[in-house]
């Protein structure tokens, strides 16, 4: 169980002029389940490696409980680690392969047996405890590689590394309910990564969202579809994902390049760079008055149907509401609670 | 679309069987001829029977005495090479670097002796052992040891031994090399987060990832040194006495030495059968294995 902190943390690979991880100060609480969330090479497994040990940072600092382990290695550090791959020793058993990490650090059979039984059970694997691991299918692998980590007592975080790439899709919902279920029995630290928001959002409490080894926001994730702080989250979360339109904001008001204006809920401050009005699909519906836009296609994506519309020549998503027919003449109709203002590419605050 | 018939396609295999007659089926039914008859010269043949089969098998008699010999002193240098060469080729892989410049250095390095002619393999070894001028024969007696191959069935054995251990533990280092490195990054990763030590890392990962490239190099090595002759034969001539006559050279000197071609033939039919049957059940084992893995 640890507090995990980073100060100054960055990453750069020799050779290359680009930070892989750029500076960040952060701290996860004990006991959180934290995703990190962002496509590849984002930085999001440099990141992981790091807390694991098998990456030394170039600049920076990794505190357990406020003790400094930059410098320890993997072994010392009491982590666990899941890999895209599931790894198992093949020759052993599924009950010799849980009582390994036990029996490395000098545990008695007795002791670790009691163990390997209570971390079994956890995870379901009870009933093939004397079989040969390299019999087994993925997903029971991957509960074992999930088995190794819980199984030592003292662990002070379990690192997921994409450990769903490999499952299939139907055992992929029952690993992750089961990884949540865990982390209600068994408070611990989880941090995992992940490109697959759906993965991220119902596994984690606290979402880090990372783009280009930079971490552009942390949060809940209500907050990451409520309230993106950069144009990235809004992009990534969310599917689709927010819409944005270049416009000039004046105080309460947004004006599109083709004239059109729009009256925003809160007032801004004159805004320096590029500036665009976000605005989800969920707060935008297709309507008969409105803002006047040329559709292009629509989606039907079960649940609910969206609109692909232009708007000025900017691509937009909208909500075509249910039973409602396509308009002849399609205007867009804008919540105001969903408006936010972005510039450069980051939240503005306004002031109500 | 219904396929064309014709049975005149066959004639296509004919180079191929007549490639195949000529380099195995008329040699192996010559030796095959030669086993069953007994000759005083001349080219004139009596139809023997299996007596000379007989005679083989029968370690009382004066040739099954020796094809016996030459059969335990043959397994036991297979047994030698395999004990050290198999151990010995782990260990060097282990060792070898994983990146950098280092790994083609000694790639190279190490597949040196696999390119040497064996003729030339022994004749190096000869020189090398030799008192007067071999530094491993001079260096020796330099520090007391009275170590003579010509004259010393232990010495002579030590040399065709180590001879053999130089000659082919690269190939062992180089299957189990690309073994090591056909495991993946995460295995290790997840054995340094398990505490593993270097020795559990071995049993655990390493050994077992290695399985099916040792079994080849056994099945290779053991082949390989079951027949050996050339390096032997240029070494010690199988001696001193008979102490390094190896079932190859025993048939040859018996075939060509003797020109006993019922009794060489006969005996070459034994060797061939045992090089099979050894084959195949390591064959059968192996794959047994490899099918219980899969499932």
């Amino acid at each position: 169980m640890a507090r995990i902190g980073f100060e100054r943390l960055a990453q750069r690979y020799p050779g290359s002029p680009h930070y892989a991880l750029r500076p960040m100060d952060m701290v996860w609480e004990d006991a959180g389940a934290y995703a990190l969330l962002g496509p590849s090479g984002c930085g999001k497994t440099t990141l992981l490696n790091i807390v694991s040990g098998l990456l030394r940072p170039t600049e920076g600092r990794v505190h357990f409980d406020g003790q400094d382990v930059t410098a320890l290695p993997t072994e010392r550090r009491n982590v666990a680690q899941v890999f895209q791959f599931p790894v198992v020793y093949d020759t052993m058993t599924v009950r010799e392969n849980l009582a390994f990490p036990l029996r490395n650090r000098g545990s008695s059979a007795r002791e670790a047996n009691t163990r390997v039984e209570h971390v079994a059970g956890l995870l379901g694997l009870g009933a093939m405890l004397d079989r040969r691991a390299r019999n087994l299918g993925a997903d029971e692998k991957q509960k074992i590689s999930l088995g190794r980590g819980l199984v030592r007592g003292d662990v002070a975080a379990i690192l997921f590394d994409e450990p769903l790439t490999v499952i299939d899709p139907h055992l992929k919902w029952e690993l992750r309910s089961r990884l949540k279920e865990l982390h209600r029995q068994v408070p611990v630290t989880m941090i995992y990564v992940t490109h697959d928001q759906t993965e991220a959002l119902t596994f984690a409490d606290r979402v880090v969202v990372m783009s280009e080894g930079e971490v552009v926001q942390v949060g809940t994730p209500e907050a990451l579809f409520d309230r993106p702080a950069h144009s990235f989250v809004g992009h990534f979360i969310g599917s689709p994902g927010m819409n944005f339109l270049a416009c000039a904001v004046h105080g309460r008001e947004a004006m599109l390049p083709g004239g059109q204006r729009i009256a925003l809920p809160r007032a801004y401050a004159p805004l320096p760079g590029r500036v665009e009005l976000g605005i989800r699909p969920e707060f935008a519906t297709l309507a008969r008055e409105g803002l006047p836009v040329a559709l292009t296609r629509v989606e039907d994506l079960g649940r609910r149907r969206i609109a692909r519309v232009e708007l000025d020549g900017q691509p937009f998503a909208a909500t075509l509401p249910e039973g409602m027919a396509v308009p002849a003449e399609p205007c867009l109709a804008l919540d105001a609670a969903g408006m936010l203002v972005y510039a450069d590419g980051r939240l503005a605050e306004g002031e109500a | 679309m219904a396929k064309p018939h014709n049975d005149r396609a066959w004639f296509l295999v004919l180079p191929v069987v007549a490639l195949v007659a000529f380099s195995a089926l008329i040699p192996v039914m010559t030796v095959v001829n030669y086993s069953v008859q007994d000759t005083f010269g001349n080219n004139q043949f009596f139809w023997n029977g299996t007596a000379w089969f007989q005679e083989l098998l029968d370690p009382s008699t004066d040739l099954g005495g020796r094809f016996f010999d030459a059969l335990w002193r043959t397994l036991l240098f297979s047994g030698l090479c395999l004990l050290i060469e198999i151990p010995l080729g782990i260990a060097v892989a282990l060792t070898l670097p994983r990146q950098g410049w280092g790994v083609a250095v000694s790639l190279v390095v190490l597949a040196l002796p696999l390119l040497i002619p064996w003729n030339v393999v022994g004749t190096i070894w000869q020189v090398f052992g030799r008192g007067d001028i071999g530094l491993l024969g001079a260096g020796l007696q330099a520090l007391g040891i009275n170590y003579n191959y010509a004259q010393n069935a232990f010495d002579a054995w030590a040399t065709v031994v180590a001879m053999d251990v130089w000659h082919w533990t690269s190939l062992v280092v180089l299957l189990c090399y690309a073994g090591l490195r056909a495991i993946p990054d995460a295995y290790y990763q997840a054995a340094k987060i398990d505490g593993a030590g270097a020795w559990a890392i071995f049993r655990a990962i390493q050994l077992p990832k290695m399985q099916r490239v040792l079994t080849i190099a056994v099945l290779l090595r053991f082949m390989d040194s079951f027949m050996i002759y050339t390096e032997p034969f240029v070494v010690t001539g199988g001696g001193p006495g008979n102490a390094t006559t190896f079932l190859s050279i025993d048939l040859v000197k018996i075939a060509l030495g003797q020109f006993d071609l019922g009794k060489a033939a006969a005996m070459s039919i034994v060797y061939n059968l045992i090089i099979l049957t050894v084959c195949w059940i390591f064959f059968a084992t192996t794959t047994r294995g490899q099918s219980e893995a899969a499932q």
